[in-house]
């Protein structure tokens, strides 16, 4: 599966379009990493328990965007999207949306 | 009177050791950038000719970042007088080139020579009290390009 923000792959030509595939993923962060959060509050710095958290959830999101393109019988998402919401204090949506297509060599 | 004293050794701590945190991941930003130079990032949608077969491959890199107590401070008081909040510029600046570093250094290790395509998003991860701004999340992402070994 090949997963690009591009729309036109060098070398490949798209042979057919399936469509929308996107995959979404929404996590709260436990008590423990809220309060080293806190005190990062005072002094500033990088939330590495955050960066993780994030990390995890936005490849669980593109875990599913795949998942979801196999399952239509593309090989190729095209133009990967990111977007991230904070939808309540403790909790964040991950979200990734693409194109499914189906790909094949130039030859 | 307690609450003065907390409130003005909050400050004094944010001041101390945010200088300090800013100070080192500067350095440590500046000296990161001079080592992964040599492979450029591109917001172009197209990539330049690329005369041999090669693969493209999606890359990323975030970053959480948070603004100490003084910082906040300072920003209440920006917030009366309007203009320049330089306390949050430099921390979305900071934030946006150590993205920009973790997804070279991904690139980087798999053997890309440009990526291209490059986009951002920015989001408010933690809120502080009173609803102000406590950390940030940036994501960097783009395409890599990485020459095929000539068969």
């Amino acid at each position: 599966m090949l997963l690009t923000n591009i729309e036109i792959v060098p070398g490949k030509r798209i042979t057919k379009h399936l469509g929308l595939v996107q995959g979404s993923s929404v996590r709260a962060k436990h008590v423990g990493r809220d309060l080293m959060a806190g005190l990062k509050n005072i002094f500033g710095g990088e939330l590495k328990g955050y960066t993780e958290l994030l990390q995890e959830s936005r490849e669980e999101a593109i875990d599913r965007m795949t998942e979801q393109a196999t399952a239509i019988g593309a090989n190729a998402v095209l133009n990967v999207r990111f977007s991230t919401s904070s939808i309540t204090a403790g909790a964040a949506e991950l979200f990734a949306y693409g194109t499914a297509v189906v790909l094949e060599d130039m030859s | 009177m307690i609450d003065l004293i907390i409130f003005l050794s909050l400050l004094a701590l944010g001041y101390g050791f945010g200088r300090y945190a800013e100070q080192k991941h500067y350095r440590s930003i500046i000296k990161r950038e001079k080592l992964l130079s040599s492979l450029p990032v591109i917001a172009a949608k197209t990539p330049p000719n690329v005369s041999q077969k090669a693969d493209s491959i999606l890359v990323s890199g975030n970053v959480v970042i948070s603004v100490d107590y003084f910082k906040r401070f300072i920003s209440v008081l920006r917030n009366l007088v309007g203009g320049r909040v330089t306390s949050y510029e430099t921390l979305l600046d900071r934030a946006r080139r150590e993205a920009i570093l973790r997804m070279k250094a991904q690139a980087k290790g798999m053997g890309a020579k440009l990526i291209f395509n490059t986009r951002f998003e920015t989001a408010r991860v933690f809120q502080g009290s009173r609803n102000q701004v406590g950390s940030v999340e940036v994501l960097a992402y783009g395409t890599a390009i990485i020459p095929q070994a000539k068969t």
